[in-house]
């Protein structure tokens, strides 16, 4: 308990240093400014960000990561309340409520119900961040090769399958970004697997790429393709931006309550932010003293889903930074940012690079703070970002997204495989595959394959290492529900429909 | 969605997600055909071939969920699509890389690839729109190329800047 006291005081140290203070600030800005812009979730914010941080030393540039990772969070809900797009499905319960209320001519409230649930959710789930990681360290310490397979398992299960509308969906994009995965020259013995002869397909393939590509181009390509179905519709921030005592008095309530769910959700590996923000919502509407608003506008719907939202996003943090596990495709960003640098997450990082983890979660509270005061200000600002013209946001979106890819690799074979990338995410969307999961795939594929073939090497070959260590055994049981769950609950779901 | 006919039959074969069962199948059968180039050079435990042929079971397992689901019609409803915006900014990705490969440099490249987008976003106006996209892939240039010091590819134009 002291010692995470200690730590947090000596990350803080590192964190107000001005240059450190100017970094976030400028991630804050970034992230809000990008994260505004229709269409454009939080991963592809950090994903288009990530060159802007290539030339900095990886204590400044994780830092930017973390205003711009809640900034884009911030900017998420902005789009959603005004436009009723939302960026990612976890904004989608707070479309639901703010852009009624926006249109209701109560779009200020709704901004600052959102602002501050964020700020007050953020806070809280970085703190518990701060307390549950050391201890999640102090077992991970103990976690063998067979372990860490293990629990890649599980995060691959309930990634693509357990939660989402369609298992066998969901696990075929996971199965895509497993084969792009093993794209490159095998670690351990220095074979080329499907290489195909092309030298630049040696590296293996760009998780930055696949995620602009599938993100920003496949979005681009889509929307395009649909232009005709949706006239989007612009609602201007009328009246007081200030909240009601009654606002403050319905609002507090829901906003600890998303962060009661958001927050353990987001730290188990169990991916994305719509169950505790869905979750959230049905409760508010459930315990609400004013049902007659819900649909129509009332504020407790965006309020709660909105805090669950951001706790859940700073949950996810848990298992990325101590066991690198990436549950989310922001995480997954966030993962490919640390390792631009040559540094893996876990519990190695917080004993060798202390000064970096910790670090980094006294910034997301400076990110928060520095959110809180920009934002309602700024929100003018934001709004006449939202008034870009389609045609030339979304160009503007394929010129920046190209320009990282540019930056990184200017090679032939590079673009087309981000022009590639891109009509493979326009696909997945127009036959509602998850995208998700190809990302998760890409990263943890090679780490997992890595973590089994050292397991069993250290067994001398014999399998039965993976249900010898308890954690192991237990991690596998688990992935195996996981996976079974939603086939049985979907069987006797309509064992039940056969019956009425 | 609204484009759901409700006089249709409610199941039927979905061509599409036969293509992708079929798709599936054959990226299966080329990891199995990568990896029987491969040697096993692991004395314990497995080689690199093993995961590939792994994968590609599973993914000859998701062709067959997916076969299953297509032929009852199990996927969900999908509104139409227009192929002309795809196919636009499609060329203006042609472009941008043949620019690149060419040696255009990032200017040129890039405002290609504004220009045919914006276009495939409904603008008519290609003078204004060139315009606009010169200025800024040049600020851009400047940004990144100047005061982060990122290397961008330089073509005949970034050479006058």
């Amino acid at each position: 308990m002291m010692d995470t006291f200690a730590a947090l005081a000596h990350g803080m140290a590192v964190a107000v240093q001005p240059m450190n203070l100017l970094y976030a600030l400028i991630g804050v800005f970034l992230g809000t400014a990008v994260g505004v812009l229709p269409g454009i979730g939080p991963a592809l914010t950090v994903a288009l960000l990530l060159p802007v941080t290539y030339k900095l030393d990886p204590g400044g540039s994780l830092i930017m990561f973390a205003g711009i990772y809640y900034g884009g969070m911030y900017g998420g809900s902005t789009t959603a309340i005004l436009i009723n797009t939302p960026g990612e499905s976890a904004s989608m319960a707070t479309a639901l409520e703010g852009n009624k209320m926006a249109k209701a001519g109560r779009g200020g409230p709704a901004l600052a119900t959102s602002a501050i649930g964020s700020f007050v959710a953020g806070t809280i789930a970085t703190i518990g961040l701060a307390f549950l990681a050391p201890w999640l360290v102090d077992f991970a310490v103990r976690f063998g090769p067979e372990d860490y397979f293990a629990l890649m398992c599980v995060a691959f299960v309930t990634v693509s399958a357990t939660f989402g509308d369609s298992p066998i969906r969901g696990l075929t994009s996971l199965f895509i970004g497993l084969t792009l995965g093993l794209v490159g020259i095998d670690k351990l013995t220095g074979q080329a697997r499907l290489a195909f002869g092309i030298p630049e397909l040696l590296d293996g393939v760009e998780v930055t790429t696949l995620a602009v590509g599938l993100f920003a181009v496949g979005e681009a390509l889509y929307v395009a393709s649909r232009r005709h179905h949706t006239e989007e519709k612009l609602e201007p921030v009328r009246g007081s931006l200030w909240m009601t005592k009654e606002d403050w008095k319905r609002s507090w309530k829901p906003w600890l309550r998303g962060t009661m769910f958001g927050f353990p959700i987001g730290a188990l590996p169990a991916g994305g932010a719509e169950i505790p923000t869905f979750l959230s919502y049905s409760t508010e509407k459930r315990l609400t003293k004013h049902p007659e608003e819900f649909g129509k506008g009332a504020i407790e719907g965006v309020a709660g889903p909105e805090a669950a939202n951001n706790a859940s996003a700073a949950g996810t943090l848990v298992p990325l930074l101590t066991l690198g596990l990436p549950t989310s495709a922001t995480a997954a960003m966030m993962l490919a940012g640390f390792q631009q640098y040559g540094l893996n997450p876990g519990p190695l990082l917080f004993a060798e690079r202390p000064d970096l983890v910790w670090g980094l979660i006294a910034s997301l509270f400076i990110a928060n703070c520095m959110l809180l005061v920009l934002n309602l200000p700024l929100v003018g600002l934001w709004v006449r970002l939202l008034a870009i013209p389609q045609p030339w946001l979304y160009a503007g979106i394929l010129v920046f997204a190209t320009m990282g890819t540019i930056a990184a690799k200017p090679s032939v074979v590079e673009l087309s495989m981000l022009a590639g990338f891109g009509v493979l995410g326009f696909l997945m969307r127009r036959f509602d595959f998850p995208i998700a999961p190809v990302v998760v795939g890409l990263i943890l594929g090679p780490i997992a394959e890595s973590q089994l073939r050292r397991a069993l090497a250290i067994s001398l070959g014999d399998p039965m290492t993976l249900v010898q260590s308890p954690i192991s055994a237990t991690l596998l049981a688990v992935a195996l529900i996981a996976l079974l769950a939603p086939f049985v609950l979907k069987g006797l779901g309509r064992f039940k429909a056969n019956e009425d | 969605m609204t484009s759901g006919d409700p006089a249709q039959p409610p199941r039927r074969v979905d061509r599409a997600g036969l293509v992708v069962a079929a798709l599936l199948a054959g990226l299966a059968a080329v990891l199995v055909w990568d990896a029987r180039g491969l040697q096993s050079a692991a004395m314990y435990g497995m080689g690199p071939e093993a995961m590939p042929v792994v994968v590609a079971s599973g993914l000859a397992l998701l062709a067959l969920g997916n076969f299953i689901d297509a032929l009852r019609g199990n996927l969900p409803a999908r509104e139409s699509a227009d192929p002309v915006p795809v196919v636009l900014i499609l060329i203006g990705l042609a472009l941008l890389i043949a620019i690149i490969g060419f040696g255009g440099g990032f200017i040129l490249a890039t405002s290609a690839l504004f220009v045919t987008t914006s276009a495939a976003f409904g603008r008519r106006a290609i003078l204004v729109d060139s315009i606009i996209a010169l200025v800024m892939s040049t600020v851009i240039y400047l940004a990144f190329d100047r005061l982060l010091t990122l290397s961008l590819p330089a073509g005949p134009l970034e050479r006058l800047l």
